[in-house]
């Protein structure tokens, strides 16, 4: 059968005049692009094989090499773009499912970026961070409690299980098996390192991280892969997925060549095979059932760690969230649909799910109608990209905010969405020994507290200038927005006024 | 002493620290007209074997051989513990890069006279050059207890 031929989106350009054909590009690409010509002395670039992931251009001490955008052009269309009629062209060549990696990538509207902070000017004073307290310490867990006293009328201690964090960030799930050994030895040690927590996704937790525990959230996912009684002991808290924000709906598929022997036995499964997650938990078609799988986690840890429930944003996602609420849950974790995967069916991380932002809002909002709000604590993931994304998304109700895209950027990710082929040239989602090596836990963690750190500061400072001295006053208070370029129905979902709309 | 060290580990086989050893010693400002078109000579040679990378370039030693063998007085283990080379002295005999047991002393391109790692001391440099640009942590320049 005839292949039609696909030209690379993207085209590796070489400048001669500096190339020293040191052949580090070569040595650095796993995909093979890069090759020395013996006669000629010099490099040469088969771009087809390129995923555009910017190891050689990072690399090349010159800095001859940089990556472009091909001018190869079809006659223009609108309606079908060149990306469109490559998918339609690989489809026919391959008759399979497009595979894609980490967050949606449209055009879709991002709402961060239409919320504006306020800053407090003469009536009440901004706050100096550097010169007065800041508190950025919070607590994660059930806050609804009743006050009761012991025989001598002393306080008796009712209060649920708590998580303590430092920073209102955490590291979100991501599996051992689609990342690397080394990618979560940086995450365990930088949550240890900042007081917060890392997750280890539904991939189990390796051996050697066990001394991390008290910084870890451990997963119970559909496919239950390397869950067992000290893996739930081991934990400071336990997270039920229900679903993704990159592929909601669906479950997981972690290719069998990403099954090393060290993943295999983390998982609990047979090296080499294919992990499937199914799509829904086959003990859970209810919040009744639902419920019965929180009380079983928290029977077998003898109440000492809360437990979280993690749901894709969805349409209905504020009715589940007030099911959620109700079933014993001390958590709800919300991921957008904006948020990253190791590998998803392309259409469905392209038009599956809601943004994070209108689906914290309206969550934030029923559950407050509702008076379960101190219920559960509410943590958002789904593309927080920055710290001002943490403030809004904590002045629109959430406690705390997940970050996996950007933790991963920190480490050396380049987003080149290549995730699920396995030879991520930067040591992060890859099983590849010599590929894995590429990513010094050192230097991971430590890129991994300076990010987070830099953020605290960016959170105090505009915490500080709207006259807010706690992230417990700046939670739900959306007064402290405003929208812009928003719609009145896009205002009314998420709660907030227009932009120059005094009170 | 401050000595370099090679954390196999994390040595990449990237070949990054040759060209940067190459380029300063050089005495030339710019990396491109250093070393474009040429064979480069660097001081610091990785040392390949499948998925094993290592760079190797002088240890410095307590008692160094190159020293003791050296028949003109050329090779010196200064105060500081640095293993210096005279090139005025060197006759060129080469004794010092049969002697070496880590192969750390070289044959200089210019000829009759050896070569080897002066931890960048010579060259203007405020650290080793392979140090500085070892993308990952390989190669690094600390203070250990002495095994040698």
């Amino acid at each position: 059968m005839m292949q039609l031929y696909i030209r690379p989106d993207y085209e590796v350009v070489r400048n001669e005049a500096r190339c020293i054909a040191c052949r580090v590009c070569e040595r650095q690409c796993a995909n093979e692009v890069h090759s020395f010509d013996p006669e000629t002395g010099l490099m040469r670039a088969d771009e087809s094989k390129c995923v555009n992931c910017h190891r050689c251009v990072s690399l090349c001490p010159t800095h001859a090499l940089k990556i472009v955008k091909t001018d190869d052009t079809y006659r223009e269309n609108a309606n079908w773009e060149a990306q469109t009629i490559h998918e339609v062209y690989r489809q026919a060549n391959t008759g399979g499912v497009l595979l894609s990696s980490m967050g949606n990538p449209k055009p879709y509207p991002v709402f961060w970026d239409k919320l504006l902070i306020n800053a407090s000017q003469v009536t009440n004073p901004p706050i100096d961070p550097l010169r007065e307290p800041m508190e950025t310490q919070l607590y994660l867990g059930k806050r609804t409690v009743k006050v009761e006293r012991d025989e001598n009328g002393l306080l008796k201690d009712t209060l649920p299980p708590q998580l303590k964090l430092s920073v209102p960030v955490l590291f979100s799930a991501m599996s051992y098996g689609s990342i690397s050994y080394n990618a979560h030895e940086s995450l365990a040690r930088a949550a240890e390192a900042l007081g917060t927590y890392y997750n280890t996704g539904e991939g189990g937790l390796h051996k050697d991280f066990y001394k991390y525990g008290k910084h870890t959230i451990v997963q119970v996912a559909s496919g239950r892969f390397g869950v067992h009684k000290e893996y739930l002991e081991t934990a400071a808290a336990i997270e039920i997925k229900m679903g993704q924000g990159a592929k909601p709906g669906i479950g997981g598929h972690l290719p069998g060549g990403k099954i090393s022997e060290d993943v295999s036995k983390t998982r609990m499964i047979p090296q080499g095979v294919d992990a499937i997650s199914p799509a829904p938990h086959h003990d859970i078609y209810s919040i009744e059932d639902l419920k019965q799988l929180v009380d079983s986690l928290k029977e077998a840890t003898e109440y000492k760690k809360p437990i979280i429930v993690k749901i894709a944003a969805v349409h209905n996602a504020a009715a589940i969230a007030s099911g959620i609420a109700r079933s014993g849950a001390d958590i709800i974790a919300i991921d957008g649909f904006r948020g990253g995967t190791g590998a998803a069916p392309t259409r469905i991380r392209d038009n599956v799910g809601i943004p994070i932002e209108l689906a914290l809002a309206q969550i934030d909002t029923r559950l407050r109608e509702e008076g379960i709000r101190d219920n559960v604590s509410i943590l958002v993931g789904g593309s927080v990209r920055s710290s001002a994304d943490v403030v809004k998304a904590i002045a629109l109700g959430a406690d705390a905010c997940y970050i996996g895209t950007a933790a991963l950027l920190a480490l050396g990710c380049h987003l080149c969405r290549s995730c699920h082929t396995g030879k991520c040239n930067w040591g992060i989602a890859t099983q590849r020994p010599d590929l894995v090596k590429r990513l010094n836990p050192d230097f991971g963690y430590e890129r991994l507290v300076n990010l987070v750190s830099a953020w605290k500061h960016e959170i105090e400072e505009m915490m500080g200038g709207m006259g807010i001295n706690s992230l417990e006053a700046l939670r739900g208070n959306r007064l402290m927005l405003r929208g812009i370029g928003l719609t009145d129905t896009e205002l009314r979902l998420l709660g907030v006024r227009y932009a120059g709309d005094s009170l | 002493m401050k000595r370099i060290y090679v954390n196999e580990q994390w040595c990449l086989g990237c070949h990054l620290c040759e060209y940067e050893c190459a380029f300063a010693n050089s005495g030339i400002a710019d990396m491109v007209r250093a070393l474009k078109g040429k064979a480069i000579r660097p001081r610091v040679r990785v040392e390949d074997a499948g998925e094993i990378h290592f760079a190797v370039n002088c240890r410095h030693c307590t008692d160094p051989v190159c020293v003791q063998s050296c028949i003109s007085g050329a090779l010196t283990k200064g105060e500081d513990g640095i293993v210096r080379i005279d090139k005025q002295k060197c006759v060129g005999c080469l004794t010092c890069v049969l002697v070496c047991p880590y192969g750390a002393v070289l044959p200089s391109p210019e000829g009759h006279a050896a070569m080897k790692c002066q931890l960048c001391t010579d060259n203007g440099r405020d650290m080793p050059n392979c140090v500085k640009y070892c993308p990952n942590g390989a190669i690094v320049y600390e203070e250990r207890e002495a095994t040698q």
